[in-house]
């Protein structure tokens, strides 16, 4: 059962498509824009996909935590609710506000959406799996999610609101204060895997012991500081201060509706899923994994860090804004660059592999 | 990226995308849009970065560009109160210093266009043999070697910009 279930590996299936695809005699730079374009709606697709099951389980694990069900109607367990959701949305009236600044107001849906996708692009799925081995990898991934906080600043601004003004300020103030105990954390990692390739650092920890978790006693460090700052940079709770419905209505998304609504709605739950992600890859050994094939693993390690962010966001009440900024520059940044220092200390002294 | 004329068509769209867009820059009356269109022209020289195999260049470009000086640019922007329906006047009237200024920059880009392209001169001397592909590891040598006190020196300059500010605003609060 083992062998059988470790050749579903899903490279394979790119594999022989693309050589299906060779075969057809089509000039390279043909088959170089259809495999292209094949990848990108396929991971468009999966991502979207995604995305949509990603909040049909957040309403689960909320429900479940409240002593409720969540959604129950539609379908087993409500499956379908947030397809149902989905379409509703796409149908609705794009309510458009006069006070808005039209160009900004716009733009700002887009960007977060296409900067919630770009990172995909050097995430990788399974052995192989990857859509480019990029040789800066995680700075990529880190360059690319700045976008994120423009669109939350443009959304903010373009609204001409005072209480999306409000998020948007306040998202930009926690994303770049915990951006820099994300990136210490990171760089513990870079010391000992000697590269940014995201490939790279998934096979320098190539087995339990050698998970950048397991390394006694920086790694576990890392990964918690990791998570704190990443569930700050996801907006999720505790950190959600720009979105706090008691005390910002619904933040920086506050006057938009239907599709831009949903395009906010999507980005941030893939957010969820790509922090998740970049800890798996960096600290749990990404696809790495006996029995199962390596794309499973992957899943299975992402879906139970998506998991954790989930409990914290329904266990733990919502910091406030002097609070938030206090334990990332007072507690976390010392915390991280103390950790960092330990860390290559240790590399350069020979102690540790 | 290897194929030229490939490169080529890259450098067009993004030359004129970072060319329209530093216009806008400029030109623009909503100081909102002029900050957008900043952003905009910085990714573009990120871009212009990734066509000479130079990534690390170019995720740096965006990573300190796009997202620490553009947001806090936006951030000043957000905070400085009763700018939102002001349409800004274009206040400076030096068109003739500003002409001037232009030119020189012109002439100043022309001259180096010309020295470093003149066949087999070499005044400045450009790589003959490709990149390595992982150039991150070389300036990250470089860096810590031979480049190591200027690296030092932007650090210090940092700091005590950042000491400066805290200074400056904190006189303002007492």
């Amino acid at each position: 059962m083992p062998l059988v279930l470790m050749s579903l590996e899903l490279i394979e299936i790119f594999r022989w498509a693309y050589g299906l695809l060779a075969e057809l005699g089509l000039p390279p730079v043909w088959v170089m824009l259809i495999s292209y374009g094949v990848i990108g709606v396929l991971m468009f697709g999966v991502l979207a996909l995604l995305a949509l099951f990603l909040v049909w389980w957040e309403r689960k694990v909320a429900g479940h935590v409240q002593q409720r069900f969540g959604p129950m109607r539609n379908g087993w367990h409500g499956w379908y609710q947030t397809i149902a959701d989905a379409i509703k949305l796409l149908q609705k009236e794009d309510v458009d506000i006069i006070a808005r600044d039209k160009f900004v107001f716009f733009w700002a849906p887009v960007l977060c959406f296409v900067a919630a996708f770009l990172a995909y692009i050097c995430i990788p799925f399974g052995k192989d799996l990857i859509v480019a081995d990029l040789n800066i990898g995680i700075l990529y991934i880190m360059a690319v999610t700045t976008f994120t906080v423009i669109a939350l600043l443009m959304a903010g601004w373009g609204s001409n609101n005072k209480y999306a003004l409000f998020g948007g300020m306040r998202s930009a103030a926690q994303a770049i204060s915990y951006e820099v105990p994300m990136v210490a954390s990171i760089l513990t990692v870079i010391i000992y895997a000697g590269s940014l390739s995201m490939v790279d650092i998934v096979q320098s920890q190539n087995s339990f012991f050698g998970w950048f978790i397991c390394r006694m006693p920086f790694g576990p460090i890392a990964f918690v500081t990791y998570i704190i700052a990443a569930t700050a940079e996801a907006n999720r709770a505790p950190f959600d201060i720009p979105e706090a419905e008691q005390e910002l209505v619904a933040g920086f998304n506050i006057e938009y509706s239907g599709m831009k609504f949903a395009m906010f709605f999507l980005a941030e739950f893939i957010n969820l899923f790509t922090v998740s992600a970049i800890a798996v890859t960096l600290f749990l050994g990404g696809w790495e994994g006996p029995w199962l094939p390596s794309w499973l693993w992957f899943l299975l390690k992402t879906l139970g860090i998506v998991f954790l962010l989930m409990m914290f966001r329904w266990t733990y009440p919502r910091l406030r804004v002097d609070q938030l900024m206090e334990f990332a520059w007072k507690f976390l940044v010392p915390v991280t660059f103390a950790n960092l220092i330990l860390a290559a200390t240790m590399k350069y002294l020979g102690w540790y592999w | 990226m290897t194929d030229p004329s490939e490169v080529g068509i890259v450098f067009w769209v993004l030359s004129t995308v970072i060319l329209v867009s530093a216009v806008m820059v400029v030109s623009l009356r909503n100081i909102f849009h002029c900050a957008i269109f900043l952003i905009l022209t910085l990714t573009g020289v990120a871009g212009i970065f990734v066509t000479l195999n130079a990534e690390f260049l170019a995720a740096a470009q965006v990573l300190i560009y796009v997202g620490a000086v553009a947001t806090l640019m936006v951030f000043g922007i957000m905070l400085t109160s009763d700018i939102a329906s002001r349409r800004i006047e274009m206040t400076n009237q030096k068109a003739g210093v500003a002409v001037l200024a232009c030119m020189v920059f012109a002439l100043g880009v022309l001259f180096l266009i010309k020295i470093t392209t003149k066949a087999g001169a070499g005044v400045w001397q450009t790589a003959t043999e490709p990149l390595p592909a992982d150039n991150v590891l070389t300036i990250g040598k470089q860096l810590m070697t031979e480049f190591v006190l200027p690296f030092e020196v932007v650090s210090v300059l940092l700091l005590a910009a950042m000491i400066g500010a805290i200074v400056l605003a904190r006189r303002e609060a007492s």
